[in-house]
């Protein structure tokens, strides 16, 4: 077991270098000057030469590459061309938004989604078993930048339920704690009993966490379909059966408990998928995280935020993968033997 | 090709091949003949869109413009520069089809090449190639595609070719995995023995033999292609004004969201019902192509 783990821990050391060098070249090689993004189009040929040499951009691309990795791997990636703050500040500072986002949205998709998948494989072939399948499938094909829209259109145009975007309303500002609101607002209810930041914060989570786990939703909901779908053919379970247990006892306490072992890995890389894949629901619903602000750093050519952006949300993407790898290959050993 | 045909139709009044019976299996699936039946629709929207279409897609009024739909000639009402949203809808079919379809098209070819030979040569040869997919599989999918664009610089071919690398990996991954387990099996060596070359070994006896996943997996990345795509017109990453793109129309829509819902709601439910006629489709072809799944 350890010996696996170690194994896969040591094979990580390659794809992560990989996929620095890959951001690397790809920025320097992208079209842009980051020195006249930064100066402007009026800047003197002069002013544009001191700043390259302050970015190391006049080095050799060879010199500017080996700087960087070895900056890298002591996590500084420079300073920002737009704000001149360490890019790895801010990334620290809107990760818990992404994080607290994409943990939400999971919560509403593991629960929905495990719940639908179950009850489509207990009534297998009916009505429920078919409108949730379809479901399922629409929600995979759905565009969910559009979904969000929709949603705004519907919940907070036409009926104002919940704000149009945005973590918390701009006048309850407060000084964060551990940055996840919904956590900071519990704090402040608890230690001031004001309930107003708790309220808004989730008021303000509701719809994005919504359109950020229409996918997840439906394929767990799909895997746990097929997954509990093979485990009642079991023999296990016909034994259950034929001991006279009842229905409801066999289905959750004795299938639900094995059929869960490959929704896990399901959710696991789900998990890291909307770590990563925000963009478009952080674009839509001006949510303050990480994908948003890469998304920003690109359009503004700001690129040592882009290259900190994406080797973070890779590293943090590959590192999920692989924690679900370990975390499967414990319940399963027959994993470990390939 | 007609003695192929010729042959087959006479062995249709005895027993019906392989092919035939998968056929009529996957005319069974209600849901694969209903992707198809969109998928169709689709296609032919796509390529009759100048004779379907009932205006010029480009073609401003502003005296019109936001009105609903069912407003006189114009079916689906029109859009902020008063220009026919139907129109619009169709010639976008034509984008999103041909990107769809051209960008799976190009990875799995460059896909199943690199497998192939990957898989089928093994030793150091095999070991770069998985390496190098490793990486690309450990940049997440979205992100990836549009730190590619945004290297290559807004356009809808570099959005193409950004979703084309993007995938390219998962078929590299599917070939050599099937080619993997065919290579040692009992024909392969049958012909190797009988002096078959490499070249022919690969694509003439293992390929066909691994291909089904792939299918299955390129029918299900059309529908992705297609909404990333549409995601990356979206960002201002893919398409640009004026073309008739659905997910620029929905990025230009977003303004309207208190005044047409017309404007924002039709370009995403076309978005939405041709990917998931290729995921229906797809769907239906993994249940008839891969046994194992079979009920």
């Amino acid at each position: 077991m350890i010996r696996y783990i170690l194994r896969r821990l040591l094979l990580l050391i390659p794809t992560l270098l990989g996929v620095l060098t890959i951001v690397f070249f790809m920025v320097a090689l992208s079209p842009g000057d980051p020195a006249r993004v930064m100066l402007g189009e009026r800047a003197s040929p002069a002013q544009l030469e001191t700043i390259r040499a302050e970015l190391g951009l006049d080095r050799p691309l060879g010199e500017q590459y080996l700087n960087y990795i070895f900056r890298a791997v002591r996590l500084d990636f420079g300073r920002s061309i737009k704000t001149g703050r360490p890019v790895m500040q801010e990334i620290r500072e809107l990760f818990p938004a992404t994080v607290e986002l994409a943990l939400v949205a999971m919560v509403i998709a593991t629960s929905l989604g495990i719940l639908i998948g179950v009850l489509s494989a207990v009534k297998q072939n009916t009505w429920l078993d078919y409108t949730s399948m379809v479901g399922a499938l629409t929600g995979v094909s759905m565009p969910v930048f559009w979904l969000g829209l929709v949603l705004i259109m519907i919940f907070s145009v036409g009926l104002g339920w919940f704000p149009t975007g945005g973590r918390i309303e701009v006048r309850l500002f407060f000084e964060p704690i551990t940055r996840l609101f919904l956590i900071d607002g519990l704090i402040v209810w608890i230690r001031d009993g004001d309930s107003a930041y708790l309220q808004s914060a989730i008021r303000h989570i509701v719809l994005p966490a919504i359109a950020l786990g229409t996918i997840p939703i439906a394929i767990i909901a799909r895997t746990t379909r097929s997954s509990m779908l093979e485990t009642l053919r079991q023999d296990y379970v016909r034994t259950a059966r034929s001991a006279g247990i009842p229905e409801k006892r066999v289905i959750f306490r004795y299938a639900l408990k094995n059929a869960l072992l490959p929704v896990i890995t399901v959710i696991g890389v789900q998990f890291g998928l909307l770590l990563a894949g925000a963009i478009l629901t952080e674009t839509i619903f001006a949510w303050p995280g990480i994908g948003r602000w890469i998304y920003t750093a690109i359009s503004a050519r700001d690129y040592p935020a882009v290259q900190a952006g994406v080797a973070v949300v890779s590293t943090v993407f590959v590192l999920i993968n692989l924690i679900v790898d370990i975390l499967y290959s414990v319940v399963n050993p027959k994993i470990r033997l390939q | 090709m007609s003695t192929v045909e010729q042959t087959s139709a006479v062995e249709q009044h005895r027993e019906p091949t392989p092919f035939q019976e998968k056929w009529i299996r996957l005319l069974r699936n209600k849901g694969a003949v209903v992707g198809m039946g969109v998928i169709l629709l689709f296609i032919v929207l796509a390529i009759f869109a100048p004779l379907i279409a009932p205006h010029d897609p480009l073609e401003q009024n502003i005296s019109i413009r936001k009105s609903p739909p069912f407003t006189e000639s114009h079916f689906l009402g029109t859009d902020e520069l008063g220009r026919d949203m139907l129109s619009r809808l169709i010639y976008g079919a034509r984008l999103s089809m041909t990107i769809g379809i051209l960008s799976v098209g190009i990875s799995m070819i460059g896909g199943v090449a690199i497998g192939v030979v990957s898989g089928y040569f093994g030793g150091w040869l095999d070991r770069i190639v998985m390496r190098f997919i490793d990486i690309m599989l450990a940049f997440p999918y979205v992100l990836l595609t549009i730190v590619i664009v945004a290297v290559l610089g807004p356009s809808l071919t570099n959005a193409m070719i950004a979703i084309d690398i993007s995938q390219l990996p998962r078929y590299v991954r599917l070939v050599r995995a099937s080619v993997l387990a065919e290579k040692e099996s009992d024909y392969v060596l049958a012909e190797r023995s009988i002096g078959t070359s490499d070249l022919e070994l690969m694509f003439g006896s293992i390929l066909p033999n691994s291909l089904a996943p792939v299918i299955v997996q390129a029918t299900l990345g059309v529908g992705e292609a297609i909404l990333s795509s549409a995601a990356l017109s979206f960002l201002g990453l893919g398409a640009q004004p004026p073309t008739p793109e659905w997910g620029l129309m929905i990025a230009s829509s977003r303004e309207f969201v208190t005044s047409a819902w017309w404007i924002v709601t039709l370009p995403g439910l076309a978005t939405l019902l041709s990917v998931l006629g290729f995921n229906l489709f797809g769907d239906g072809l993994r249940d008839v192509l891969d046994p194992r799944l079979k009920e």
